[in-house]
């Protein structure tokens, strides 16, 4: 073996010694540095072990993908029921939407999609018109879904399942943060009217259960309108959850104005800014950056609360997998119903607070702790 | 305090004067669908199938109705509500008829102002309990667990039925038969108790029927049916003799095969002849033409058929028509004549 001389100076780096890099190092480094450790990993690896292969099997290995009634499913495998949810589908998907019209959801569902696109990143390409078409896209989503003008009608309560989910939670979702925000800008007014009115209906919101407004809209309304008026259903829950949401919101927006020094305001003041100027450019921009946690946490908790439509006769998936459970081809399968709606509402859920953390760290801006 | 209290009556009282005005079958000829009261699912009574379409044996009456009424058995529109939310989506006018397992009582009748249509299910109250627990009497059943329905009947008869026999349990509150179901099998209550039909068929639902008894007790009288507001008797009318006609069509043997052809004619039997419009005209006197009877039993069959279709012995639910055979054949199932 002949050694290499190397000119001073210009010996290559070593890689490090073999114990220090690689697999077997990392583990070493991260699961076994001591023995509490030790421990934890060995009963970390037994609990994985006792709660995979029963899941995996449940879920893949042993279910049933195809069958006409749960008898089938059984006949076959031990686990999950697949084929329920499979024949179930369009029903999860679309409620009681006339099939024959089902387009005008799916439609809807493409655009929504375009629409949140250039909304959600300001990279997107002919960002400007897209921002212009998400303007539009409320309106046109409802002719389509609801029709009139060409398109015939269906009635809103022929909605259901996903796409109900979808209409309430965006709806809300859409109208909430603007009306939270005058009513959060409001309650810190200086002219009493408006002070008194945002201070009371945001309390009144906060002190009242959603699903006491719902109650209300669906049966009590009823009672005070002329007898023969046709107050839409879903109309009258989309206010009221337009309503509920934006009461929290403006508290969540309350808080990031409360953040912003008064410093901030009088330098806008002093550079001659009117109030509508110095909120639009100086303190909101900066307020609703601090909120966005707790707003997205309102836009989560409210796309949750859609489920409590059941209380008032509309069928969101929850009420739709439990009434398909009545059926008696398929009557026990509890599991694979509520899997699946959790499955749908952890992607939406889910997809919601991962884009607020990349909005946050889009916009952060060193004050970050 | 009491000035608010009687001026909140006196309101209440003129909105009840008002809506007794209120003409609902012409509402819901203007409306041309009828707002039907069904619950939000119990196998064999009302549940949507995979296409979205209600079926069930109280769905069946309630197109029933709408065929008399609208010509069309299709044109229903179903209203789920939970065992709280019923009472209040008919009262309120949301919807026109109820049928929703709903047992008839004194308050129900009188306070909550209903008016009750014959009687389409004869049901009484049961429990269901797991073999392994060895309990053979609900009179054993002290100290148990109790998956039982909110705002429902079921939930006051378990309270007497512990209270005379003077043992005690825990009750487990639901809200529909379908968390009961998943209560129960998830071991969280050891007694489910509901009106026998929904344990049998619950009971045909579980994993492994063979271990759950139904105790041979029942504890109380459940005459389900259907109601509608107070204050509309041409309404009440309407609705009580589509249901009498529907059970008075299976007494003549006359079937949603054979209607047409029974009706396109007079034939031998008058009684037969005055329900289907070929002698008399039965239906101008609740407001609707000659054919009402026709056009309901050709939308559904007659109360035997429906019966058979969804809850009777050939389904998965397996009911046996026990109390609720014709009274010719042992049942007390006895509708007033049509005449």
């Amino acid at each position: 073996m002949t050694e290499k001389n190397y000119i001073p100076g210009e010996h290559p780096d070593l890689p490090p010694p073999s114990n220090l890099i690689g697999p077997v190092a990392w583990i070493r480094d991260n699961l076994l540095s001591s023995p509490a450790n030790i421990i934890m990993t060995i009963l970390s690896v037994w609990f994985l072990y006792i709660v995979i292969p029963p899941t995996l099997n449940w879920f893949f290995l042993d279910a049933a993908f195809t069958g006409e009634d749960r008898n089938a499913c059984r006949a076959v495998a031990d686990g999950a029921c697949w084929a329920f949810i499979g024949e179930r589908f369009k029903l999860f998907t679309y409620g009681f939407y006339p099939e024959e019209h089902r387009w005008r959801v799916n439609l809807s569902f493409i655009l929504l999609i375009a629409a949140l696109i250039p909304v959600l990143f300001d990279k997107a390409p002919f960002r400007s018109l897209g921002l212009k078409f998400a303007m539009a896209f409320p309106f046109i989503a409802g002719w389509l879904l609801v029709g009139g003008l060409g398109l015939q009608p269906v009635p809103t309560s022929q909605f259901g399942g996903f796409m109900l989910t979808l209409v309430i939670g965006i709806t809300g979702i859409v109208f909430s943060l603007p009306i939270g925000i005058l009513l959060a800008l409001g309650r810190q007014s200086n002219l009493p009217i408006i002070k008194v009115f945002c201070v009371s209906f945001i309390e009144f919101i906060r002190g009242v259960p959603l699903i006491t407004l719902l109650f209300v809209a669906s049966t009590m309304l009823s009672y005070f309108l002329p007898p023969g008026t046709n107050f839409d259903l879903l109309l009258r829950v989309l206010i009221m959850v337009v309503l509920f949401s934006s009461g929290y919101m403006a508290e969540v927006i309350r808080g990031g104005l409360q953040a912003i020094p008064s410093g901030q305001i009088e330098a806008a003041d002093s550079m001659g800014l009117k109030y509508w100027q110095s909120m639009r450019l100086i303190v909101l921009p900066q307020a609703l950056k601090i909120s966005i946690p707790g707003i997205v946490n309102t836009f989560i908790g409210l796309y949750k609360d859609t489920t409590l439509v059941i209380i008032i006769g509309l069928l969101d998936p929850l009420g739709i997998g439990r009434a398909s459970l009545s059926d008696t081809k398929w009557t026990g399968l509890s599991t694979e119903v509520y899997i699946f709606v959790a499955i749908f509402f952890f992607i939406s859920c889910f997809g919601m607070s991962r884009y607020s953390l990349y909005l946050e760290n889009k916009l952060e801006t060193g004050h970050k702790r | 305090m009491r000035v608010t209290k009687s001026a909140a009556v006196a309101a209440a009282l003129s909105l009840t004067a008002f809506a007794a005005q209120a003409a609902t079958l012409e509402d819901v000829q203007a409306r041309g669908e009828l707002n039907c009261v069904v619950t939000t699912g119990v196998a064999g009574f009302a549940a949507p199938d995979e296409n979205g379409r209600w079926e069930g044996f109280d769905v069946d009456f309630c197109r029933a109705v709408a065929a008399a009424v609208l010509g069309d058995g299709e044109k229903v529109k179903f209203i789920p509500t939970t065992g709280k939310t019923r009472f209040t989506v008919l009262n309120s006018g949301e919807g026109d008829i109820l049928f929703r397992n709903t047992t008839e009582t004194m308050s129900r009748d009188a306070d909550l102002k209903l008016t009750f249509l014959p009687v389409n299910y004869y049901d009484g109250q049961g429990f269901m309990i797991r073999k392994e627990l060895g309990v053979t009497s609900a009179k054993d059943l002290d100290g148990a667990s109790v998956c039982i329905q909110t705002g429902t009947t079921t939930e006051l008869n378990l309270a007497d039925f512990f209270r005379i026999n003077n043992i005690s349990y825990e009750p487990v509150a639901i809200e529909t038969n379908e968390e009961g179901i998943t209560n129960y099998s998830g071991n969280r209550c050891d007694v489910y108790t509901t009106d026998a039909s929904g344990l049998a068929s619950t009971r045909a639902a579980l994993d492994d029927p063979s271990a759950h008894i139904i105790l041979p007790e029942i504890i109380s009288k459940e005459p389900l049916g259907g109601a509608v507001r107070h204050g509309d008797d041409q309404w009440s009318d309407i609705a009580k003799w589509v249901v009498n006609a529907l059970i008075n069509a299976e007494e003549l043997g006359i079937t949603q095969a054979n209607v047409e052809e029974l009706a396109s004619a007079a034939g031998d039997n008058p009684s037969i002849n005055r329900m289907l419009g070929t002698e008399s005209d039965m239906g101008a006197m609740v407001g609707l033409d000659a054919q009402w009877a026709v056009r309901a039993i050709k939308a559904v069959g007659n109360y035997g058929e429906s019966f058979d279709r969804h809850i009777g012995p050939d389904t998965q639910i397996g009911l046996e028509r026990g109390l609720n055979a014709l009274w010719k054949d042992g049942g007390i199932l006895y509708a007033a004549p049509i005449r």
